[in-house]
């Protein structure tokens, strides 16, 4: 169970010995079985047939009839792949921004604040914060931080990082800039997780040995921190790839529309379900594939 | 080891700017709730208290946090009591199909959002189901389930299943042992994933866009109103429940650290 090692239980379950009693508690799992088939692996299922439906020959908007039809396929991708892999661009370059400003807020949380509990419930407290206003709210006041007239546009242009007329307002930055701010909790919490139970002997052997802090660094304390990047990038990566929050309330519709943002338009709007559903199966699969692949890749099954 | 080294500031100045990052939009939300607004909250217009005084005062914002409160509660109870069950004997039973289990478990996690929302709405649409209250709080209970799996196998792991056996040893049944020794050890955890069912599910709103039809959640309420100006009693309801959030957190923090203290 490589996959689910990977989202963060790694709390390390020894396989329990066979004895009459603890298999008493098998019982415990078919009510929640249950519950996840007929909410989860049912509508799953009604997912993939609604995408091979096709509309019935002078039926009525939204009237559609089970069929096989594979071209619901095609013809999704084929309308919208930029907005696919604009989705995918923009959770990858989200991923790894909170991953370069997460890494020091965590390492700063779990090895600079070792052994003064109370600071590190404080900056735990922070972290999480965020999760106690709501999440529309907080995307909306970045609409106003990055908005034309407000004092973040006018640094940067005076910086000249930004042209003199150069705006953050409804560009794919804005989008980018609130998938890392809504995100970034998702990061620390795993990375934090992991530096946490780094044995601070380690580096102390690293400096013994002559390493500097930043070969320590790079040869102790990224590598064991590694379950925890691979936690927090899928943590990051998933929800970001599938949200249209951000794209549609920071966003301009036309070189920021996510698929998240088509999904929802297809089926609310235009009532056009088999689209809606064939984008929605070709987005499942695609995560489920690259987290196959990254978690094969980095190696984390051994870590684990 | 702790003393200045030249590098030693650069960590805590960049985590520095990353907490500013973080926490510089939950100022701003704050700090709207007291703008002189009107009915657009969108420029600082002045300090009043006008919306504090009258939370309920915009049109429809109580009632959707009435239904969010009541979303909330009933979804953490379904989804609390299910994960539980689930994590016990995920942790704690050798059964056939056990990995199945799990990743039954792991993959609505590692399905976004939308994808969820489409699948339960094509469910619902073939099935002729109305949407509402109801179906947000199945859709609810669903995403939730998988956290507080994760959340309380931890603490079901980190319990020494000696503890139980000793138990067993002074002639408790099994049903004793674990209402009396492995229930109680296992409340804080199970407590905690509560509190983050009841978070992910009060501030959900790709999901419950999907599944909610007509029916109104705070989050949906808020999503709705920024195309035209959220009014800023939104921005108190927020405020007040941080507010609660922070005193409940720091509150516990306070003990354990006394606790810890005594301990000593």
């Amino acid at each position: 169970m490589s996959l689910t090692a990977a989202l963060g239980q790694r709390g390390t379950t020894p396989a329990p010995p066979p004895t009459a009693r603890r298999s008493g508690y098998r019982g415990l799992v078919v009510p929640g079985v249950l519950y996840l088939v007929a909410f989860f692996v049912v509508p799953v299922a009604a997912l993939l047939a609604t995408s091979l439906y096709t509309s019935v020959p002078g039926g009525e908007l939204g009237q559609y009839a089970p069929a096989l039809r594979w071209q619901n396929y095609t013809e999704a991708l084929a309308q919208f792949w930029p907005q696919l892999l604009r989705s995918f661009g923009f959770a990858l370059v989200a991923t790894l921004a909170t991953l370069a400003i997460g890494y020091p807020m965590a390492y700063l949380i779990a090895v600079r604040a070792r052994g003064r509990p109370t600071l590190q419930g404080v900056l735990l407290v922070l972290v999480v914060a965020p999760f106690f206003t709501s999440f529309i709210l907080r995307t909306v006041a970045w609409k106003q931080i990055l908005a034309d007239d407000a004092a973040v546009v006018a640094a940067l242009r005076w910086l000249h990082v930004l042209p003199p007329d150069g705006r953050l307002a409804a560009t794919p930055a804005a989008v980018v800039i609130g998938l890392t701010y809504a995100f970034l909790p998702f990061m620390v919490l795993p990375l934090y997780a992991a530096l946490e139970r780094l044995d601070p002997r380690m580096l102390e052997a690293g400096a013994d040995l002559y390493a500097s802090p930043v070969t320590t660094f790079r040869t102790v304390t990224l590598p064991l921190s590694m379950p925890g990047v691979v936690a927090g990038t899928l943590l990051t990566f998933i929800p970001a790839t599938g949200d249209y929050v951000n794209s549609s309330l920071l966003g301009n519709n036309t070189d920021t529309t996510m698929i998240g943002q088509v999904i929802d338009g297809r089926f609310f709007r235009v009532l056009d379900y088999p689209t809606a559903a064939a984008l929605s199966v070709v987005l499942m699969v695609s995560i489920l594939l690259l987290v196959t692949a990254y978690v094969r890749r980095t190696g984390t099954e051994d870590l684990v | 080891m702790r003393t200045a080294r030249p590098g030693a500031l650069v960590v805590p100045l960049f985590a520095g700017l990353g907490f500013v990052f973080l926490l510089v939009p939950v100022a701003y939300t704050v700090l709207f709730s007291f703008n002189d607004a009107g009915k657009t909250n969108l420029v600082w217009r002045g300090f009043t208290l006008d919306a504090w005084r009258n939370p309920c005062g915009a049109p429809q914002v109580c009632e959707a946090l009435g239904n969010s409160l009541r979303v909330g509660l009933l979804a953490t109870l379904v989804a609390t009591t299910l994960g539980t069950m689930l994590a016990i004997a995920l942790v704690r039973a050798r059964f056939r199909g056990r990995s199945a289990v799990n990743l039954l478990v792991f993959l609505p996690m590692a399905t976004p959002e939308v994808v969820l929302g489409a699948a339960l709405v094509a469910q619902l649409l073939s099935l002729r189901v109305p949407l509402g209250f109801g179906t947000v709080v199945a859709a609810h209970v669903l995403f939730c389930i998988s956290f507080v799996v994760v959340a309380v196998k931890a603490r079901v792991a980190s319990l020494d299943p000696a503890l139980e056996e000793a138990a067993a040893d002074l002639y408790a049944s099994p049903w004793q042992a674990f209402w009396k020794v492995t229930f109680p050890l296992l409340l804080p955890g199970i407590g905690a994933a509560a509190l983050l069912a009841f978070s992910l599910s009060f501030d959900d709103f790709i999901v419950t866009n999907f599944t909610s039809g007509g029916f109104v959640t705070f989050p949906k309420f808020v999503y709705v109103s920024a195309t035209r100006g959220i009014p800023p009693q939104a921005n108190v309801i927020s405020s007040a429940m941080f507010a609660i959030a922070l005193v409940l957190v720091v509150g516990t923090q306070v003990t354990q650290a006394a606790r810890r203290r005594a301990a000593r």
